[in-house]
């Protein structure tokens, strides 16, 4: 019997394989009295193997350096020095000749001690370093136990593991993995990280799956939607057979309409760009053939760390994808975070998602504000950056963000930096104020990106992920589909563009309509992108302004879904679409 | 013995490449150096103890120093601080 388990898709891909189970040899580092007489030859033991681990370590780190960005070595270099300190070292081997004990007790309860005090901090930054420090004394100790590290695996396999330090990741890529399973991690544990640049499928966060799964038991697991399945069942395997293979004709196809414009056959031109997070998706966004970013996230570089980055680091990582997806354009939304992330633990909130959120956090730390808005403005000077503000409820929220943006121009005047002095800047349009107010917002901005992922939450007054109302997050409800149209209608009344990049830009079964209701950009994950690009170009304008003119007059959502279902399906017969 | 109570200026606190820095520093004078923080201390010359601490931006620190040249060591990782680790 097949077993379905949720995580978190960390690497997009698809992998189906036997399971070899890593679990880290839990390190036994038993308790040994040693003689005065042995005390020389156990420090030499420690020194041995220490050397040996510093060894493993600079080799892994120079094969990484083939396959990962250099910054993403850095996690390991912090292990290569903990090595190399001779005070924790000089302790461990006073230890071993004052007390009389093995050495790799004394490492185990020297570098415990340090492991059990960030594991009691409370961000989740000491807990990532924490692992770092649990995988040096894990080597140490097999180290000087002298046993042989398990990097080789058996054939083709996917590894399934409580947690997967980097290092792991990096040294078991050098065998057939087809992807990775872990208990543990969230999308920007260091794992993940490296797993989305070394292209293989990974899900992360997946709590029981070491329990679940046995050693060569089937497993298919699913990337971009975070599901893993145990002995799937044939039908299981067969339709993520099919998703595999739609992916990958479609990379297939990509020859034919890569390079081509997202057009209309009556030429109407939309713009088509993609949803990213991190600087590593744009080369897929590339070959994607994204005629920009519409969405670049940037809350990643909050999470998994303490303390606020500084404005270099948030300027060279602008600086790349900006520098990277030249000469088309960046629209960069400003940190989407609640406020637990800039000031954790501070105060609790019963009902975040109606609490200090996105702007809302961003015009009160107006401190941290200036210095994103510093860091995005000098990578503006190529002049294809713009600005979107999340979570704008009022039209004095632009206004004042508009306020901070002069004066973090003028901070940059002063110091001789170059930036684009007449840098757009557009807001999400996801409460239903915004929407509401479409018309008066578009007046303060230079365009609307319709998020609609929050605004049908806030809509229809229903939490997706509570199963019990969750049927009524409907996107094709009558009533989100008006407020789409009002604000589209609003924004070109005021001569600006709309957009949207919430989830609805990216499902084919929306697209004609979206079309029709004069949607002017399209900005969906770049795994859609083909997809999306092939019903532009297969549609007219003319046809989708009368699909939506009718799907407007509709009352429920079902009649809705099933009409537009029907039409993408005779247009393009062999497009999979999720049932 | 010289005590100083510092707080941390740089934006990533004392992460792994400021902690790096602080290590090297105090590893060139032959006196103690020690880092009070709460109630943690920990040796200023280990790096994995310094690590523990990740003092953000803004955390105070108390630092000992103790031995010989305890003034020119107190002067060199004062002197790091205030230059906030040559970060930005």
């Amino acid at each position: 019997m097949e077993t379905i388990i949720k995580g978190i898709g960390a690497a997009p891909g698809i992998a189906i394989g036997p399971a070899t189970i890593y679990s880290k040899q839990a390190v036994r580092a038993q308790i040994k009295p040693i003689e005065p007489g042995e005390v020389e030859a156990e420090i030499e033991r420690l020194r041995s193997a220490i050397a040996r681990s510093e060894k493993e370590l600079q080799k892994i780190i120079a094969f990484a350096q083939q396959k990962l960005d250099p910054d993403d070595t850095k996690i390991l270099e912090a292990q290569i020095m903990i090595l190399a300190d001779t005070i924790l070292l000089g302790t461990i081997e006073s230890r071993i000749r004052t007390e009389l004990k093995n050495a790799e007790f004394v490492v185990f309860d020297e570098i415990g001690r340090y492991k059990r005090l960030m594991l009691s901090a409370p961000d989740e930054y000491m807990h990532e370093r924490a692992h770092d420090v649990d995988d040096v004394m894990n080597r140490i100790i097999r180290n000087i136990q002298d046993q042989k590290l398990v990097s080789k695996m058996e054939g083709e396999t996917i590894v399934v593991s409580e947690a997967l330090t980097p290092a792991d990741t990096v040294i078991f890529s050098r065998n057939k993995i087809l992807g990775y399973a872990t208990d543990t991690g969230g999308v920007t544990s260091h794992a993940a990280i490296l797993s989305r640049s070394l292209k293989i499928p990974a899900v992360v966060g997946l709590r029981t799956v070491t329990r679940i799964a046995h050693q060569g038991d089937s497993i298919a697991l699913d990337g971009y939607s975070g599901l893993l399945v145990v002995n799937p069942t044939e039908e299981t395997l067969q339709a993520l057979q099919r998703k595999a293979q739609r992916f990958k004709d479609f990379e297939e196809r990509l020859t034919e309409i890569v390079g081509l414009a997202a057009e209309t056959l009556d030429h109407r031109h939309i713009e088509l760009s993609a949803n990213i997070e991190f600087e590593e998706e744009l080369e897929f966004t590339h070959t994607q053939g994204a005629a920009g970013i519409g969405l670049f996230r940037t809350e990643s570089q909050l999470i998994g760390r303490s303390g606020f980055p500084s404005e270099e680091e948030l300027y060279i990582t602008y600086r790349k994808v900006v520098d990277g997806i030249y000469p088309h354009n960046v629209i960069i939304r400003l940190f989407d975070v609640g406020g637990d992330k800039l000031a954790p633990g501070s105060f609790h909130e019963s009902n975040p998602f109606l609490g200090w959120r996105g702007i809302r956090v961003l015009l009160d730390r107006s401190d941290l504000f200036l210095t994103q808005l510093r860091a995005t403005l000098r990578a503006s000077d190529r002049k294809n950056l713009s600005i979107l503000i999340p979570m704008v409820s009022t039209v004095r929220e632009i206004r004042q963000t508009k306020e901070l943006l002069e004066q973090a121009k003028g901070e940059l005047r002063a110091r001789g930096e170059a930036f684009d002095p007449n840098i757009k800047i557009g807001i999400m349009v996801e409460t239903p104020a915004a929407a509401v107010l479409a018309d008066q917002m578009a007046a303060e901005a230079d365009f609307l990106s319709i998020g609609t992922n929050d605004l049908i939450q806030y809509m229809m007054a229903v939490d997706r992920d509570n199963m019990a109302v969750a049927p009524l997050y409907q996107q094709f409800n009558p009533a989100v589909l008006r407020t789409i149209k009002m604000i589209i209608d609003a924004g070109h009344k005021k001569n600006r563009w709309v957009g949207m990049c919430g989830e609805m830009a990216g499902d084919p079964v929306a697209t004609l309509l979206l079309l029709g209701m004069g949607l002017d950009e399209f900005s969906v994950i770049p795994t859609v992108l083909p997809e999306i690009k092939k019903i532009i170009r297969t549609s007219r304008f003319k046809d989708a302004k009368r699909v939506a003119d009718k799907v407007l007059t509709m009352t429920t959502e079902q009649e809705a879904r099933e009409y537009l279902l029907a039409l993408i399906r005779n247009q393009i017969p062999e497009i999979p679409l999720e049932p | 013995m010289i005590t100083r109570t510092i707080t941390i200026k740089n934006r990533a606190g004392l992460h792994t490449r400021p902690a790096a820095s602080l290590v090297k520093t105090a590893a060139r004078y032959k006196s103690e150096f020690t880092i009070i923080k709460d109630q943690f201390e920990i040796n200023g010359k280990s790096i994995i103890g310094v690590m523990t601490l990740a003092a953000e931006q803004g955390s105070n620190l108390e630092l000992r120093f103790d031995g010989p040249d305890e003034e020119q060591a107190a002067d060199a990782v004062l002197e790091l601080f205030e230059r906030g680790f040559d970060e930005e």
